[in-house]
């Protein structure tokens, strides 16, 4: 082992901080656990039964979840005519999903990799919920431009591979495709990002159970882990790369959907300020869906501990402050269409405030612009159940917001004549209902198998016990 | 390394840092050191050098993203170029997104390949941890008695102020750690 003068020297701990300044930082797990605790707490619940609430839960996701199958297959079978598209909005309910969907992983993300970089250890409770909500999310996202192609069986198309039609090749050029390279790149390095963490996690488990199913599955999948600090040394190295380079991915992914609209020529979508405004509207409506689910989840499976009213507070401020560059970026896009002195884009902002969907666009402002900005005082970020109406708001909020886009700025085109109006039908509204369907069913699995918070992170940020004098003692005789 | 080994066990990582530090210092051959989450500071107390990794990382995202990028060149300015908007065939800004999403792409599996490789990490691999606690709530620090010089009571004195739990001796076969 070669080590130089300096290395042996330095201490490896350093001085504990005074307890003065200790108590000024707030507990990010209460009730005083310790790691035994933590590994019980996560795990019991995976050992159990599952409870009532849990198969009453799971019930009521599935039948959602089948109601949108059979809308999807009945569409599959009859053809997109089945929806209320018409050739002046070409795009609507389904696209609108699409965004929302992608939107709601972006939070996942940014707790998972963008928290992690600015070393916000309060991430450890919610990070592998969060992680998998983006995962969901993001599965669910991109059902909808399959089923948007109308013949799905062709989907690999979209891949550019070598074929028997000439030189045929997908098109390079076009921001359609950059979507397919990004939202699979999404999918992808967010489940081996997700994996990753969950190795030591499977590992926990693998040595608590007997002999069984569980420890086989626990034991195949945790890779032979056995927690040798060479092994955690690198995988330290290798999360953080991870995050390093999936921070400027989630940013990418927004702003190639953004750009789907923006590099198209129709007003109300042909602007530079979209790729910003779509990123932070993601994060938006993620992190509101981030604490929907964190508020059930810590409620039904007793995390009141590891989740707590600090951790519900910081996504406050964080969904408070993405809410306010959203009612900016609102408010800069009519400034700009009144100050660009182009006639088509000054019409397509006044018709969306007052038109016939200005309905839709009030539902959005209210919903993400008005409500969230409750959230500036303190006794509201920590009262969960007004915490919970406002992220049920935002999520209802940044729906619309899609559509808003979407349909308002084609359902008037540049051509009075072609004019149209757009309504979705059961089958288009029956496949949202079963995209939550989806959603929710693979939530729940996961809370039911999965230790929904990531033990070992967890472990890591416990409170330490103040040492004995012993210990001190022999420190000071090492230095 | 010697077919014997010793291994104290410690109840807090504070404990666990300040006496690899100490073991180390004293010039005992530390085999590994097994905990139940990443102790920060542990690298720097066993002497562990950063890890080649990140070089794994930068060489795969560049092999992606020079890789994509010559393809896309290929495909549209040589084998079939279609004119988008009058944009030249080679378009460096439209080639950019699809190129860095397969360097994300590239990079980050190959760096999570290579953490399993390096680690010798394999689905269905037989896990043999030191001790079961040790993914749980327990730290063991593994050294080699491979010194003559290397006296047991002495080192259970010097481990005792870090509170130490339990001090094992054990005899390994040929090869194995555990």
């Amino acid at each position: 082992m070669v080590e130089s003068e300096k290395d042996l020297q330095t201490p490896a701990v350093p001085a504990p901080s005074p307890d003065e300044m200790a108590k000024l930082r707030p507990t990010l797990i209460t009730g005083g656990k310790v790691p035994a605790d933590v590994t019980r707490d996560i795990c019991t619940p995976l050992e159990r039964g599952p409870t009532g609430l849990w198969w009453g839960a799971f019930s009521l996701s599935l039948t959602v979840l089948t109601i949108g199958v059979v809308a999807v297959t009945y569409q599959i079978a009859m053809g997109i005519g089945t929806w209320g598209l018409n050739r002046t909005v070409g795009w609507a309910f389904d696209i609108t999903n699409f965004v929302f969907w992608v939107g709601i992983g972006h939070a996942g993300t940014l707790i998972s990799a963008v928290l992690f970089l600015f070393r916000q250890k309060w991430r450890t409770s919610v990070n592998r919920a969060a992680e998998a909500m983006t995962l969901f999310a993001v599965v669910c996202a991109g059902l909808f431009p399959v089923i948007h192609m109308g013949r799905p069986w062709l989907a690999f198309w979209m891949a550019p591979y070598p074929n028997m039609r000439g030189s045929l090749w997908v098109n390079f050029k076009s921001p359609l495709l950059w979507d397919v390279f990004a939202i699979s790149t999404y999918l992808l390095i967010s489940a081996v990002f997700w994996y990753v963490g969950l190795i030591p996690d499977l590992a926990t488990i693998r040595d608590r159970s007997k002999p069984g199913l569980r420890k086989r599955l626990s034991g195949l999948f945790s890779l032979g882990w056995n927690g040798s600090a060479r092994t955690w040394h690198r995988y330290e190295t290798v999360y953080l790369l991870l995050a390093g380079i999936a921070t400027p991915l989630v940013f990418s992914v927004h702003t190639i959907v953004s750009m789907d609209f923006a590099t198209a020529v129709i007003p109300g979508w042909h602007t530079t300020i979209f790729p910003p405004y779509f990123v932070a509207g993601a994060i938006f409506s993620g992190l509101a869906m981030v604490l929907t689910l964190m508020i059930i989840a810590r409620k039904v499976m007793q995390l009141e501990n590891y989740i707590t009213v600090l951790h519900i507070e910081r996504m406050c401020k964080l969904m408070l402050s993405m809410g306010c560059i959203v009612g900016l970026a609102y408010g800069t896009e009519f400034f700009i269409a009144a100050f660009s002195g182009n006639p088509y884009e000054q019409f397509v902002f006044f018709n969306r405030a007052l038109g016939p969907f200005s309905w839709a666009y009030w539902t959005m402002v209210s919903c993400n612009v008005l409500v969230p900005q409750v959230l500036w005082f303190r006794p509201i970020r920590r009262n969960i159940v007004l915490v919970f109406v406002v992220s049920i708001f935002v999520n209802i909020g940044m729906w619309f917001e899609r559509f808003v886009i979407i349909v308002t700025s084609l359902h008037r085109d540049f051509l009075p004549s072609s004019w149209a109006d757009y309504t979705p039908t059961t089958v288009e509204v029956a496949t949202l209902l079963g995209s939550f369907g989806l959603f929710f069913t693979l939530f729940l699995l996961f809370c039911r198998f999965i230790p929904v918070i990531a033990i070992a992170e967890v472990k890591g940020v416990l409170e330490k016990p103040r040492r004995d004098l012993k210990h001190d003692s022999a420190q000071g005789d090492a230095a | 390394m010697s077919d014997r080994l010793l291994l104290a066990t410690f109840e807090q990582e504070d404990d666990l840092l300040a006496a690899t530090s100490e073991v180390r210092r004293r010039g005992h051959k530390i085999v590994d050191v097994y905990t139940p989450y990443a102790v920060h500071g542990l690298d720097r107390a066993m002497g562990l050098k950063a890890s080649r990794l990140t070089w794994v990382c930068f060489i795969c995202g560049m092999i992606g993203a020079l890789g994509m990028l010559w393809f896309e060149h290929w495909v549209g300015s040589v084998t079939w170029p279609i004119d988008v908007g009058g944009k030249p065939w080679n378009s460096l800004p439209s080639n950019v997104p699809v190129a860095f999403e397969s360097a994300v792409l590239l990079a980050g599996f190959g760096s999570v390949f290579a953490l399993l490789a390096v680690s010798r990490l394999f689905p269905g691999k037989q896990a043999h941890p030191v001790i079961e606690r040790v993914t749980d709530d327990r730290f063991v620090l593994v050294l080699d008695e491979a010194d003559a010089q290397f006296d047991v009571s002495q080192v259970k004195a010097m481990l005792m102020p870090f509170n130490l739990v339990e001090l094992e001796e054990r005899v390994v076969s040929a090869g194995g750690t555990h």
